[in-house]
């Protein structure tokens, strides 16, 4: 092989080898989410009441404790799980129970989901129910909101604040 | 497994070829991959170090002093920036090329597992820290890699409060999680040049740099492609927006997209299968090892050559323990020998002139002693003892098959490395008129399969290295050739033009050989010398 084709090559190759690390740093472009629809994003960590509610000990019952365990009441670790459900529209998009974390299931309860939509007016109804009753919800929020194309609308809960919270 | 290491052996081999041709044996970077990768290594850290003299390592002020690096500082910053990731996309395909190209040529077995798989935690290391540095920018592709990234770690089932928790809303980021992040893209690279440390620790005389030329030719690549194509920002991060188009980097975020479209536990499951199966190769199948080579320490003097020149530090010296007047003695690790006998080569007591028929040596291969060696020298010698012009073969069996190079007045000896050859077999081929030349083959002179053979071959026939071809052996009659196993055509070749050299050359007569050297190799070897 001759210099002058030897020089060639040599920058042929580097040419080569620029333009693929040069074309696949930034392409082909890869659609993450589509132009003409937004998200809701559904999360919170929140932990429900007790399985059961606290119980005084008697005193008898606390003499038989060791000294350091010996407190007057006696409460279980375990949460309730939660009841959650969103409806949008009317339609129901989530009804789930979310159990309490934790190897003694005593953390909280956490979601993190994402909802697509299409951009505009839509109706929101979110409820939240994190004690023993049978029916209905704890927390519960009715609301339409309008939603732009390619908007994060994020639906947080935080009970101090009153319940569901929308950002 | 071997028809796929067959396969991808053959397609590198073409490429090597073609790049020989091009590039010169020297100058191949396919034979320097993994210097390759520490250049581009340090190309990546001083660019690294310039552009984070500028970064603001806030949530608000990142994205603009990125921006204001790119733009204003254009000549300077934005060629930095560039480097920096062009850099590191470059590192990513040399380490792969690096990673296939050690398994086409099984480059894993045996000792070789521990360099493979010390190298496994270089890879996530890598990809780690370049992921991490696009979160920095925080532009929408930092907000795509930022939340893909944490719903992809909250699949597992490890953290307790979701990552992805962090990146709700605006609000939900702070400085400090910024400062985190720098310190993750600071450190790991860090930790990775731990890592490589132990990744060279079996092998002697790693090479960390590439040829001087092949360096240059390499940064004026990245820098032409700095600035035909500077890297750029996409627009700010918004969290309260969801970005629709991404311009990805598809060599770090190659399974991005599988998390977003297809499931995050499962693509899980596709890096760490592949990462599995990248630990248990070195055993598909295992390799059936070789015995390692051996010490007779009554012949061993302490010299320490062989442990010099042992390409994978399976040799150390330790204190002498026969109580004979040397001070140390040459210790030999089962566990990282190749049984490549290069350490025979250098061996002072390796020489055929030995009167005895063992020839016992400080150091030999179990399976192929020098005894053999010299047998199978005696046995090409009568092979082409009627020839006009008789010419010894010494070939490397990694390199062009040396059978292949047989034929009339040509006899061939094959070795597991052509410097497991000690030089003063040429001499005892030419002063015993065992053939009229000696052509010795390798592999390319800077791609030897036992990596330091042929260089250690070079400089002990050019008299630079211990045991020295002596002065006395007529170098008119000696030719080398370091060519890969595909260049027969160029090894013929050159076996021609030195078959055509030796012609004017007077004939050296008849073979003084052993009488008995067929019935009995051992007896006759006795009577010659």
């Amino acid at each position: 092989m001759s210099a002058f084709l030897r020089i060639v090559g040599r920058i042929a190759a580097y040419a080569v080898f620029g333009a693929l690390v040069g074309y696949f740093s930034d392409s082909p472009a890869y659609t993450w989410f589509p132009a003409d629809r937004a998200q809701i994003k559904l999360s919170f960590s929140h932990g429900a009441n007790r399985q059961a509610d606290c119980r005084r000990r008697a005193p008898e019952e606390q003499a038989k404790l060791a000294a350091n365990m010996r407190t007057a009441m006696d409460c279980k670790r375990e949460r309730r799980p939660l009841y959650l459900e969103l409806q949008v529209d009317g339609v129901v998009m989530l009804r789930e129970w979310l159990a309490p974390t934790g190897l003694s299931h005593d953390g909280p309860s956490r979601i993190y989901r994402i909802f697509q939509v299409s951009p505009g007016r839509h109706r929101l109804l979110l409820g939240l129910r994190e004690t023993a009753r049978a029916d209905g919800f704890d927390y519960r929020r009715d609301e339409t909101v309008v939603i732009a194309a390619g908007q994060n609308l994020v639906v947080d809960f935080r009970a101090d604040l009153g319940g569901f919270v929308f950002k | 497994m071997n028809a796929v290491k067959n396969g991808v052996r053959t397609a590198f081999i073409a490429l090597e070829s073609l790049f020989d041709r091009v590039f010169g044996t020297a100058g191949n970077p396919l034979y320097h991959t993994g210097a390759l990768g520490f250049f581009f290594y340090w190309i990546v850290l001083v660019s690294g170090v310039y552009v984070y003299i500028f970064f603001d390592t806030s949530v608000s002020g990142a994205y603009s002093s990125v921006e204001r690096l790119t733009v204003a500082q254009w000549y300077a910053g934005g060629v930095m920036r560039s480097l920096h990731r062009y850099g590191s996309d470059a590192l990513v395909v040399v380490m792969f090329v690096h990673i296939l190209r050690e398994f086409a040529l099984d480059r894993l077995r045996g000792a070789r597992w521990f360099t493979w798989i010390t190298g496994i935690p270089v890879l996530w290391l890598v990809y780690v820290a370049g992921i991490g540095g696009y979160w920095l920018v925080w532009d929408h592709l930092a907000q795509y890699v930022a939340l893909t990234t944490s719903e992809w770690l909250d699949s597992l089932p490890i953290f307790a409060e979701p990552i992805a928790r962090n990146f709700l809303d605006p609000t939900a980021l702070n400085d400090r999680f910024f400062t985190l992040l720098v310190f993750v893209h600071i450190a790991v690279p860090i930790i990775m040049l731990f890592v490589l440390w132990l990744h060279l620790q079996r092998i002697s005389a790693p090479r960390y740099n590439p040829p001087r030329q092949m360096a240059l030719m390499t940064l004026g690549m990245l820098l032409v492609l700095s600035f035909l194509k500077p890297a750029l920002s996409h627009p700010p991060a918004d969290l309260a927006t969801v970005p629709s188009v991404i311009r990805l980097d598809w060599l770090y975020l190659t399974v991005y997209p599988l998390v977003n479209s297809w499931s995050a536990l499962g693509t899980w499951a596709v890096v760490g299968g592949f990462t599995l199966l990248l630990t248990l190769l070195p055993w598909l199948p295992p390799l059936k090892r070789k015995p390692a080579a051996v010490v007779t320490l009554d012949y061993c003097n302490g010299c320490t050559r062989c442990a010099a020149d042992c390409p994978y530090n399976a040799i150390s010296m330790a204190r002498r323990s026969d109580g004979k007047a040397f001070e140390q003695e040459a210790v030999v690790d089962a566990a990282l020998c190749v049984t490549c006998g290069i350490c025979v080569g250098s061996c002072p007591t390796a020489t055929p002139f030995r009167t005895t028929a063992e020839l016992p040596v400080g150091i030999d291969l179990v399976d192929q002693p020098l005894r053999q060696v010299r047998e199978r020298t005696q046995q090409a010698a009568r092979r082409c003892a009627g020839a006009d012009l008789r010419v010894m073969v010494f070939g490397c069996d990694h390199a062009v098959a040396p059978a292949a190079l047989e034929r009339h007045g040509v006899a061939v000896v094959g070795l597991p490395c052509i410097a497991m050859l000690p030089p003063s077999f040429i001499d005892y081929v030419l002063s015993r008129s065992l053939a009229d030349g000696v052509f010795l083959t390798g592999c390319p002179e800077s791609e030897c399969h036992n990596r330091l053979g042929v260089t250690w071959m070079a400089q002990r026939l050019a008299g630079q290295r211990d045991p020295n071809l002596r002065e006395r052996v007529p170098r008119e009659r000696l030719a080398t050739c370091w060519a890969g196993a595909v260049e027969k055509h160029k090894v013929n070749q050159e076996l021609d033009a030195f078959i055509t050299r030796l012609k004017p050359l007077p004939r050296l007569g008849p073979a003084q050989l052993p009488a008995a050297a067929v019935a009995s190799p051992e007896t006759s070897t006795e009577a010659v010398s």
